[in-house]
């Protein structure tokens, strides 16, 4: 904590009392209108101007024991970061930011704050109800474009080249961050990703109205600026096997490949034309564009269509459903809305959007027209009963009570498998029952030493961040792990 | 990358690729697929492997014209590369000593099925081939079979060539002539591995569908590719391509593999009237 006392911040915490940084109103960001945004792909949230973010910086305390920081999956310097802005420094608050996060940009617009830093927040710990965090998120944010847009983008300090050969597996989160430390640390790092594009579930995943490709793509080009290399159409377990790796030269492995396979509820009528996973309903569009008539890639624009779950992946299907042009966008989740898992401005973005909730309401069976075609589906009315071991209370079906809906598409959101392509191919790796890889959950190294472990296909459906603090943990045990191994040692 | 290497036309419609592509060459087997894509916003399309050599580091696949995709795909000549290549993906069939074994292809099935064939027979099988088409400008690698098959029949629906008749018909044939069918392999259109399926079921004889439906990725992340086995929701990509085709829901697939034609088309017709056509040689 020698930063915090640096002259300029001690300084700086004198200006104002503390009293007077609470009393200060939290910002509100500004976003698109909803009429607008709902007709177009265009960003929601729109960004701070220098002088709202260092506004909302002056509302930090600067706390001589952080909360946020322990908050932050990759534990960011939050403070320092912040005091930077309010200073006027926002090109040091980047460079803050990149010393933990590979990936400022994605973290400030795709991280459930209100759940991590932000819940761990000063303000939050007096007594007053309408007390509001930092807008620790806002200000990442607002960081990390700045740095972008002013066009003196900093390449992260590295350690001097040692030539050791690092293999990623999978471009998402956890091996972008995973690549990220270890090129930092001086490693040859190579990325293999199985689609044609770089950035995993950042590109086919998240729709461009919450994190657009640019942003996603100026971060990789940083990592690419710090000797990461990247190779697309490379599926690590069939185009080459580990022991190709190994051959090849490379003395680590970090398997981030992602929680693949989506999961369906196995009821009648499921597989209708018409009624897909979230998963391919969201790559269609942000993968493969193809809303876009350019593109050769075909996808059912619906009128009435039904997103079935309470995630955020469910309301980044309905979202995008309604600005491809759906009268009727429907969220249909078995429980209320309370226990919805999804961010809480999603669901407030979605409301605004004109999105139609139905909770408490659970698809029971799909019918369809004589084309095979899906026209309707049958949900079952649920009530809330006792908790279960989530913590949630649990939907309880009320008997005899349905509803017949009229559709014309459905988008299955209701969770996720890991990809079993890496653990398969890879014997001896000790796998769980669920399909995710064991590991040692300080080190993240798995049951093969050289072998390391990060993200959905080792927690089996988490967010963005914990994906990359894993990434992140694992750069560092394997450093430590190769230190200790001389290069010609075999490990 | 992916540079095709030569290039030959089995008819109007269908064409033969050698594509450089020396991991994939290097990893495949029999029953692997791949996934192509053409363009920046070209389409992700599975094509399965037909051949490939190691040593030169090339993958051959045989395309049918019969949307847009598979249509730019024909339309690419020597020197050529695909954008995007993918693979070798799926599982590899099962291969062992059945006993006699019937390979019943449809068309352009025949070229998923040649090394399945000579896999099949390498490993000691009496493998019979049935070669089946509309006609008899479709009858495709016929020589190659030749080679792995201890028998080929070949059938034309208009009686231009071989003999006059389905897929079915040969397989009957077969079944009178042979003492006893351990297993048949069948590669084709939908309807045709169907109908395959249920004249064996019949006679009792174990078979193997090798589906091609629709695809995104390929690696088991969207389950565009499903469909029902045995009652059970399985994916084409990861969980096959070759299922037990008599618990394949045929008419199911039949019916999502129609999903898009509207839009397939629609898009089909704006390509044909741009005059990508005439890249054709």
């Amino acid at each position: 904590m020698e930063r915090r006392n640096e002259l300029w911040r001690v300084e700086l915490r004198k200006n104002m009392k503390a009293k007077d940084r609470t009393a200060l109103q939290r910002i509100r960001m500004p976003e698109l209108s909803p009429e607008k945004r709902s007709r177009s792909m265009d960003e929601v949230n729109l960004g701070l101007s220098p002088e709202m973010a260092v506004a909302e910086a002056r509302r930090c305390l600067d706390c001589a024991n952080p909360g946020c920081v322990n908050g932050c999956p990759v534990e960011i310097d939050i403070p320092s970061f912040i005091k930077n802005i309010e200073r006027g420094e926002f090109a040091e608050a980047a460079r803050i930011l990149k010393e933990t996060s590979a990936l400022p940009a994605v973290c400030g617009r795709v991280c459930p704050q209100e759940k991590q830093c932000e819940s761990k927040c000063i303000h939050l710990k007096t007594n007053s109800s309408s007390a509001e965090s930092v807008a620790i998120g806002y200000l990442e944010r607002f960081a990390a474009d700045y740095e972008r847009t002013d066009g003196q983008i900093a390449v992260p300090e590295t350690a001097p080249e040692n030539g050791i050969k690092i293999a990623t597996v999978g471009s998402g989160p956890a091996g972008l961050s995973f690549a990220g430390e270890m090129a930092k640390l001086g490693y040859s790092v190579t990325v293999f990703e199985a689609l044609h594009e770089i950035g995993g579930v950042l590109k086919y995943g998240i729709p461009v109205f919450r994190l657009p490709n640019e942003i996603v793509d100026v971060e990789i080009e940083n990592l690419r600026r710090t000797g990461v290399q990247f190779v697309a159409n490379c599926i690590i377990g069939k185009t080459m096997t580990v022991e190709d790796l190994y051959a090849d030269g490379f003395r680590g492995i970090f398997a981030g490949s992602g929680a693949g396979l989506p999961r369906f509820m196995n009821i009648k009528g499921e597989n209708l034309v018409g009624v897909m996973s979230s998963n391919e309903y969201l790559t269609r569009i942000n993968l493969m564009n193809a809303a876009d008539t350019e593109s050769d890639t075909p996808v059912f624009i619906g009128k009435k269509v039904a997103v079935i779950g309470g995630g955020n992946t469910a309301m980044d299907s309905v979202r995008t459903a309604r600005r491809l042009g759906a009268e009727r966008a429907m969220i249909i989740y078995r429980r209320s809305e309370e226990e919805m898992p999804a961010r809480l401005e999603e669901v407030k973005h979605a409301k605004e959007e004109g999105i139609e909730f139905m909770t408490l309401r659970n698809p029971i069976e799909y019918r369809g027209d004589e084309k095979g075609k899906v026209t309707h589906v049958l949900l079952q009315v649920m009530e809330l009963g006792a908790p279960d071991e989530s913590g949630r209370r649990s939907p309880v079906e009320i008997a005899g009570k349905t509803e017949l809906v009229e559709v014309d598409q459905v988008v299955v959101s209701v969770g996720v498998s890991p990809n079993p392509l890496i653990p398969q191919s890879i014997k001896g790796l000790e796998i769980s029952r669920r399909g995710t890889i064991t590991v040692n959950e300080d080190s993240m190294q798995s049951s093969i030493p050289q072998i390391f472990a990060g993200g959905d296909i080792v927690r089996g459906g988490a967010t963005v961040i914990l994906a990359m603090g894993d990434g992140r943990r694992a750069a560092k045990a394997m450093d430590r792990m190769l230190k200790n191994n001389p290069a010609d040692e075999k490990i | 990358m992916n540079r095709i290497v030569s290039k030959e036309y089995f008819s109007e419609n269908v064409v033969k690729l050698d594509i450089e592509a020396p991991l994939i060459a290097k990893s495949r087997k029999a029953g692997h697929f791949v996934i192509v894509k053409l363009g920046k916003n070209g389409e992700r399309i599975p094509l399965t492997i037909a051949d490939a050599n190691p040593e030169k580091g090339i993958i051959t696949l045989v395309i049918q014209k019969v949307g847009l995709s598979s249509a730019k795909i024909c339309a690419l000549n020597e020197g050529d590369c695909i954008t995007d290549l993918v693979g070798p993906l799926g599982k590899a069939t099962h291969i062992e000593k059945y006993g006699t074994v019937v390979c019943a292809c449809g068309g352009v099935g025949t070229a998923p099925m040649l090394p399945i064939a000579e896999a099949l027979h390498r490993a000691g099988n009496r493998v019979i081939t049935i070669l089946a088409a509309r006609t008899r400008d479709l009858i495709i690698l016929e020589n190659q079979m030749r080679q792995v098959s201890d028998k080929v029949i070949v059938m034309t629906d208009d009686g231009s060539y071989g003999a006059k008749g389905l897929v079915t018909n040969g397989i009957e044939m077969t079944v009178e002539q042979e003492k006893k069918i351990d297993l048949c392999v069948t590669i084709g259109p939908a309807i045709m591995m169907k109908f395959v399926s249920l004249l064996t079921k019949k006679y009792e004889i174990p078979t193997v569908a090798s589906l091609n439906t629709i695809m995104v990725d390929g690696t088991g992340m969207c389950g565009a590719c499903r469909v029902t086995v045995g009652g059970k929701t399985k994916f084409v990509c990861v969980d096959g391509p070759e299922f037990d085709a008599h618990q394949v829901d045929f008419d199911e697939m039949m019916t999502r593999l129609g999903a898009y034609r509207d839009a397939e088309q629609a898009d089909m017709r704006k390509f044909e009237q741009c005059g990508c056509k005439n890249s054709h040689k």
